[in-house]
């Protein structure tokens, strides 16, 4: 399978203390990748260093076959869109006006958005069902529906990866399966290549194609969630009592977890 | 399928508009104040290439360069605001606020002072102003900074802790000044009455190259409004941005602040205003604030010679900041939300 991001020994440092440590990953075109890790394992930093938000201190992150050291933040942009984990924004703009932010990368310095962005961006909004909203001032949004602007300015980017970290930290239970549903669908309908970061078990084994666990700053298990998400695995890492089972309803893989293996 | 439209193109030239049609009317009033206030009458023949000798030097050698002093300095003055509250994501942030013009000030005051052997005293003066503006920025900026990123509240408090500070230095200095104690403090208090052809020539160039880059740069702007990691996400680079977009304000504050002295919250009101009228997309607030301040100085001119006696001009910072104040006071009851304020 074609692989579009190649992470190689990559190695980040923050203060002198390492929060990477030599991560190989090759991220597959249209693939769905889950990246679990208990709080503080540097998911985030990784993510990070995927679109050059952070540059590494080792090692290396290529973009189809270039090292993203020699492309610009702004070539990155076209290819890479990213949803962070925290979106509150204090300024009144327009739903409308921060989904066309998603076209920046391909304005120049003078020049206002095409009928062809506009045309891009009506189409994000559409697909992400927040068209009927696009003059509502986004500080007055509930969080998942920030979340879902936030996804729809991704979209704009026309992105072939698209980043999420943590999407689903401050949604209701129902939203946070709106959204991972409509991140799923976008990558079946249109390759999108997908990497979420997240600690919930249940979500990534639902959604992701693969997961990847760090540990220690370092990729402790890599496979398909089948794969990855063994009780074994499941406890050296998140420090849970836990298996992955199938669910009596809907027969889907589910992991169901019994507690903290603390003090047992 | 019908089509999106970018939001508030005719409201953005309908305003744009009115704010010139303003800027005109009140800088024609301003070209006829003498002892006797000139007639309309008489400044439109000036203006046509006639009257009187005595009436041509009032117009063209008094109050036009004054008149058009307003103009520059109210847009940079307000582009400089407009850019810091974008910056800093602060609705409270201002060159005023942050400490930045009292270090302008004392740069200027500095420069007004003191004899700098081998500079002429025309360039002596900004240049004074701007290098001593961007230490204060970067001091200010660099107290507000805890393990590598900004608080706001530390950044305001800083700013005013920095500015009451360098202001008491510029207080001494006006006070052992001695006999050139009365043109400081006349300056000081922020005033367009040295305004001359000569200084314009320092002063346009700059604040035209300031609004210029401003400008050029007010789509990332808008990102970094969201966030410093929604605006690298989308391709900016943030922290050269952020340097370039410093330098800029901080060359057309310390040129303003030079040659007209410190003129408070022209930073502070503009663009709030121009927010709730437009929204907050840069690429609208960014021009529409140069017109409006260079509007509101001209019309703050017009009212500081209505108010004059018999010591002369009032200086036009008392005036700003009479009217600035109590309306942004105001604002702070009563729009909250509109100005982006949680």
């Amino acid at each position: 399978m074609d692989v579009i991001v190649d992470v190689r020994d990559l190695s980040f440092d923050y203060n002198r203390s390492p929060v990477l440590d030599g991560v190989d990953l090759r991220i597959r075109k249209g693939e769905v990748l889950g990246i679990l890790g208990p709080n503080g394992c540097g998911k985030t930093t990784l993510l990070k260093n995927l679109n050059k938000n952070l540059q590494p201190h080792g090692g290396c992150v290529m973009l189809d076959g270039e090292d993203l050291k020699d492309l610009s933040k702004k070539d990155i942009a076209r290819d890479i869109a990213v949803v962070p984990q925290s979106n509150e924004i204090r300024f009144a703009f327009t739903v409308q006006d921060i989904v066309t932010m998603g076209r920046m990368p391909f304005m120049g310095a003078f020049s206002g958005e095409t009928s062809q962005d506009l045309g891009i961006v009506r189409d994000a909004m559409e697909r992400t069902g927040i068209l009927q909203f696009k003059d509502r001032h986004i500080n007055t949004m509930s969080g998942g529906e920030r979340q879902r602007v936030i996804i729809a300015r991704a979209l704009a980017q026309t992105p072939s990866v698209l980043l999420l970290d943590e999407p689903t930290l401050h949604l209701d239970i129902s939203t946070q399966f709106d959204v991972l549903d409509l991140v799923r669908r976008l990558s079946e309908d249109e390759g999108l290549t997908v990497v979420i970061v997240s600690h919930d078990l249940s979500m990534a084994v639902r959604y992701c194609d693969r997961v990847m666990m760090l540990k220690d700053h370092r990729v402790f298990a890599l496979g398909t969630p089948e794969e990855v998400l063994t009780p074994e695995n499941m406890r050296e890492v998140f420090n849970v009592d836990a298996v992955l089972e199938k669910d009596a309803r809907n027969g889907r893989d589910t992991v169901r977890i019994f507690g903290s293996c603390t003090g047992r | 399928m019908n089509k999106l439209r970018r939001s508030g193109n005719i409201r953005f030239v309908a305003i744009l508009a009115a704010v010139l049609a303003v800027t005109f009317i009140f800088a024609f009033l301003g070209l006829g104040w003498a002892r006797w206030p000139l007639s309309a009458q008489v400044v439109w023949d000036v203006l046509l290439g006639g009257g009187s000798p005595v009436n041509r030097t009032i117009v063209l050698d008094i109050n036009l360069p004054r008149v058009i002093m307003a103009v520059f300095v109210g847009a940079g003055l307000a582009i400089s605001g407009a850019v810091m509250q974008a910056l800093f994501r602060n609705p409270m942030a201002s060159p005023y606020i942050l400490g930045v013009s009292s270090g302008a000030a004392l740069g200027a005051a500095i420069g007004m002072l003191f004899t700098i052997p081998f500079i002429p005293y025309l360039i002596a003066t900004p240049l004074l102003a701007f290098v001593f503006c961007f230490g204060t920025m970067m001091l200010v900026y660099s107290l507000s900074r805890v393990g590598g990123s900004t608080h706001v509240e530390t950044l305001l408090l800083s700013g005013i802790a920095v500015g009451a500070f360098i202001s008491a230095i510029v207080s001494f200095l006006t006070f052992i000044a001695g006999d050139r104690m009365e043109g400081i403090v006349f300056w000081s208090m922020g005033s367009l009455s040295k305004a001359s052809f000569m200084n314009l020539s320092i002063v346009i160039p700059v604040i035209v190259a300031g609004l210029f880059i401003i400008l050029m740069l007010s789509k990332e702007l808008n990102a970094m409004m969201l966030g410093d990691a929604h605006a690298m996400d989308l391709g900016v680079d943030v922290k050269r941005t952020r340097l370039v977009l410093l330098i800029a304000t901080t060359a057309v504050t310390s040129v303003s602040v030079a040659f007209v002295g410190v003129i408070g919250f022209v930073g502070l009101v503009i663009p709030h205003i121009v927010r709730m009228l437009v929204g907050p997309d840069n690429r609208s607030v960014i021009p529409l604030s140069i017109f409006a301040g260079a509007a509101y100085l001209v019309i703050c001119d017009y009212i500081a010679h209505a108010f004059s006696g018999s010591v002369g001009v009032m200086p036009i910072g008392i005036i700003t900041a009479l009217i600035g104040g109590p309306y942004f006071i105001y604002l702070l009851r009563r729009r909250r939300h509109q100005v982006g304020w949680t």
